[in-house]
């Protein structure tokens, strides 16, 4: 083949978190690796030093670091029969574009998945029963388990978190539970590897509020880390200066941890490590027998054309990608909503958000001291931390006091309902309310239906001339019911932390679109499991259908819990890297029988 | 040597057997060496001075001026979009890449009809900048047919109730520009000029920063965390040196 390199024992698309994760295990364990990342080369103090960080209209508002849609959208209808459109503007979706994906620009907040959150099915039969689970199935929802519970995934969380320095106090240490941490957290083995962060004046509000609800308020574990750490990889990290300029910017302190900060200072020093920038992967390349792969395809920033020889090939670019690159490859059997067979594309969800706005007469709440991932949050009503018996709905949401930022482009409709957006009024509003507004997020599960998928655009391409993912979603029942119940909640704290002229904005009011956005946290697609039937992936993470292709991204969950996703890919990306190193490699084949 | 090629060169340095740079690559293997600063991530200062690169001409510039001073008027709260420099902040902005639409899927077929509904707003192949051409040209037009005036010339009331007519979708401009979708891109651009970094050509003296009191480009606010309710009168800073 044409530009054939050298052959490598592992090769990664998309040098993201799960990417860097992934290369960092393997490269350490002795394999050659080879990450092909189609962005170019970021690094902290070449690219995001404080006098280049603090750029709102540049970083939040154009979104410079992101991956603009000329290069690759999606297209998106609400259900099966409808022509889907592309999605051409700013939106939702918000895809990494450099060496470290979107782990450079995220905001941080560094959740570990409920126990729950991995067996709903098995574990919502077994609290409600079998009737009630089958209902729920009856009504559309695809529940099933992930094929790996909390408890073996703990290992593994804590694993990313030391390399990411994750801040934040354990609220149950080994089944005990402890008061001004998370105490409905799965146990954990040891305490976090740096402090919590510090309240603003909105977050200890909000703290002293819902603890005197009887909530359990605690501060949300960050990637922005409370003080200067040295992790497992020998790389520092310095202590966040609370900059306010974080998620969508990158961070020019090495507090946030990203892969820049955590990984690549020691990756990069390995010599079994290669990265290849500016060079795009179009898809995997099968062996004749159609049962392996025998590398991967792809074009640099010049329009040439390359192959890339390996052993293994791990696909980790971002959910949608992943998703889109196995359908490019002819790996697995794209879904079908009405036959229900096929997994590539299956239990697509997304996040079921709303949030909750108060003004604070006379406050000054100085929003432009914040984190991204500052903020303090109460757990009572997320996941089935509450009694569902007499609900009409499983799943749950986690309800924050947040302190992300005061920036002013971004916040200029937060005024009191009422005033114009614009003259005079708008002016008023804005100067008294910029400092007396605070905000309440619901971030909520989502659960799996038949009729959300992904597939292949019959319409649109890329730059490059592939077919353009396809989205097909709408809100579901269940969630909307949720999001209704725990929004409600909301609006009591609101109230009785003395909020006036509340406003809010629950999402499934209408309709699903893009750019109507709430979260980038955009799940499934290309799920784990214990059955070939209803999962692409077995727990490891292999396909079932290709054992030397493994695909480490939000696209292996099979649901959506109340948290944002990458700490639940970063355990993933260590559990599959070992299952490569310690079993695959010296003995090829599928790690799990089918 | 742009720092791409600098980086290239680095890669096939170290790649095994020029196979690399055969495949025309850029390989990289250890931390690059070059730690300045990358030159596509240093902040690029608005071009002023030397007149207007796209909206040039008279009449455009006086419609957008109308438009941007009624949006944001001068008042107790600080002065008005084109006295903040709003102006020339928006064409810089639209002389650059958002002008051009160098982000958006501007691939067809356009299918209006599926795209709007689908999407909840409506979708465009036409760039910011193209939209600012046709869009000013329709409300000139809008002005001269039902006011048999220039709008520059209209009195602020009677700008203002165009305006609003335009926010709530109740004025049409024509077939070729959709009013409401032009108004939010006005106030859009109108509203970052006034409160984005005084690098960009807007929020002159960092007026628009001071009326609602953000410090602006300030990296470190650990010796105020722990300060409750209080007006911590920080004094704005932008990215433009002091020097
Ligand atoms: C603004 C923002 C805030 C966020 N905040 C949070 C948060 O607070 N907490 C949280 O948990 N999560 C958050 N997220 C989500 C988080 O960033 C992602 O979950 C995480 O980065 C995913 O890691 P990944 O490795 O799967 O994908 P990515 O980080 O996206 O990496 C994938 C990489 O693959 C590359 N790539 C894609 N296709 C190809 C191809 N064909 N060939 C070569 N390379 C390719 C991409 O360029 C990219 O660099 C946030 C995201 C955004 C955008
Ligand atoms: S808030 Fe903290 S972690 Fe985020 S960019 Fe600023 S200093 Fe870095």
């Amino acid at each position: 083949m044409a530009n054939e390199r050298p052959k490598a024992d592992v090769v990664i698309v998309g040098l993201g978190w799960a990417g860097s994760v992934m290369a960092e295990e393997l490269t350490r364990a002795g394999l050659n690796v080879v990450a092909i990342e189609r962005g170019a080369w970021r690094d902290t103090s070449t690219d995001f030093p404080p006098a280049v960080d603090p750029d709102e209209l540049r970083w939040h508002t154009r979104r410079e670091l992101l991956q603009p849609m000329s290069v690759e959208t999606t297209t998106f209808r609400n259900k099966t029969g409808q022509q889907a459109a592309p999605v051409r503007n700013w939106n939702a979706f918000q895809f990494g574009w450099n060496v470290g994906g979107a782990g450079t620009h995220w905001a941080g907040m560094s959740w570990r998945f409920l126990p729950w959150d991995f067996e709903v099915a098995t574990q919502t039969a077994e609290r409600y029963g079998q009737e009630r689970l089958d209902g729920l199935m009856g009504e559309g929802l695809q529940l099933q388990d992930w094929g790996v519970t909390y408890e073996e995934m703990a290992p593994y969380y804590d694993r990313f978190e030391r390399i990411a320095g994750t801040s934040g106090k354990a609220g149950n240490l080994n089944g005990e539970k402890i008061k001004g941490g998370n105490v409905f957290e799965g146990p954990r083995e040891r305490e976090y590897p740096t402090p919590q962060l510090k309240d603003t004046n909105w977050m200890s509000m909000y703290r002293d509020t819902t603890e005197g609800m009887g909530y359990n308020p605690f501060t949300i574990p960050a990637g922005n880390i409370s003080q200067a750490y040295v992790n497992p990889l020998g790389v520092t990290m310095g202590p966040c200066t609370y900059c306010g300029f974080c998620d969508f910017h990158g961070c020019g302190n090495f507090s946030k941890s990203s892969p820049q900060a955590c990984i690549l200072p020691a990756l990069m020093r390995r010599p079994n490590f290669t990265v290849l920038t500016e060079t795009e992967v179009l898809h995997a390349v099968k062996h004749e027998d159609g049962k392996t792969v025998k590398g991967v395809k792809f074009i640099t920033r010049e329009g040439e054309e390359g192959f890339q020889p390996a052993d293994v090939v791990c696909i980790t670019a971002y959910q949608m990608d992943n998703v889109r690159l196995m359908l490019l490859s002819g790996i697995g059997q794209q879904y079908d909503p009405s036959t229900e067979r096929g997994t590539i594309g299956r239990n697509y969800s997304y996040q079921t958000c709303s949030s909750v706005t108060g003004f604070f007469s006379g406050a000054k709440m100085n929003p432009f001291i914040g984190g991204g991932a500052l903020g303090v949050q109460i757990d009572d009503f997320n996941g089935d931390n509450f009694d569902h018996s007499d609900l009409d709905f499983i799943g749950g949401a986690g309800i924050m006091g947040y302190s992300t930022n005061g920036r002013p482009i971004a916040n200029m409709n937060a005024i009191r309902p009422g005033n114009k957006r614009w003259g005079s009024q708008w002016k008023e509003a804005y100067a008294r309310d910029y400092q007396e507004v605070a905000n309440i997020f619901c971030q909520g599960t989502s659960m799996p239906t038949r009729d959300a998928y992904l597939s292949l655009d019959p319409t649109y391409k890329d730059r490059h001339g592939q077919p353009l993912l396809r989205l097909t979603f709408d809100w579901n029942r269940n969630d909307k019911s949720m999001i209704d119940y725990t929004t409600q909640k909301a609006i009591e704290i609101m109230r009785e932390a003395g909020g006036e002229d509340i406003m809010v904005d629950n999402q499934t009011e209408a309709s699903w679109n893009p750019y109507k956005q709430h979260s980038s946290h955009t799940i499934g697609g290309l799920v784990m499991g214990s059955n070939p039937a209803t999962s692409a992936l077995n727990p490891y993470l292999q396909s079932w259908d290709c054992h030397n292709v493994f695909s480490v991204g939000a696209s292996a969950f099979p649901n959506n819990g109340g948290y944002n996703p990458t700490l639940t890919v970063g355990a993933l990306a260590v559990r599959a890297a070992r299952a490569i190193h310690e079993t695959y490699i010296n003995n090829p084949g599928p790690l799990v029988e089918a | 040597m742009n720092r791409r090629e600098a980086l290239f060169s680095l890669g096939s340095m170290a790649a095994a057997g020029g196979l690399a740079s055969r495949a025309g690559a850029v390989e990289l293997r250890g931390v690059p060496k070059p730690t300045e600063m990358s030159a596509d991530h240093l902040p690029t200062p608005a071009r002023t001075g030397g007149g207007f690169r796209v909206l040039t001409e008279e009449t455009d510039q006086k419609t957008v001026k109308a438009v941007f001073d009624r949006l944001i008027p001068a008042d107790d709260f600080g002065p008005s979009a084109s006295e903040a420099g709003c102006l020339e902040f928006l064409d810089d902005q639209l002389s650059g890449d958002y002008g051009a639409g160098k982000a958006l899927y501007l691939q067809t077929p356009l299918r209006p009809e599926i795209e709007e509904e689908i999407m909840g707003s409506p979708q465009f192949l036409a760039t910011p900048r193209e939209r600012y051409e046709t869009g000013l040209k329709a409300l000139e037009a809008y002005a001269q047919e039902n006011d048999q005036a220039a709008f520059h010339a209209l009195s602020p009331d009677r700008i203002d109730e165009i305006l609003t007519g335009l926010e709530a979708g109740e004025i049409s401009l024509g077939d070729d520009v959709d009013g409401q979708a032009f108004f939010e891109l006005m106030l859009q651009n109108a509203r970052e000029g006034y409160l984005a970094d005084p690098l960009y050509g807007g929020n002159r003296d960092m007026a628009g920063w001071k009326m609602i009191g953000f410090p602006g480009a300030r990296y470190d606010y650990r010796p105020y965390v722990d300060r409750r309710n209080e007006d911590l009168g920080l004094t704005p800073v932008s990215l433009i040196p002091n020097d």
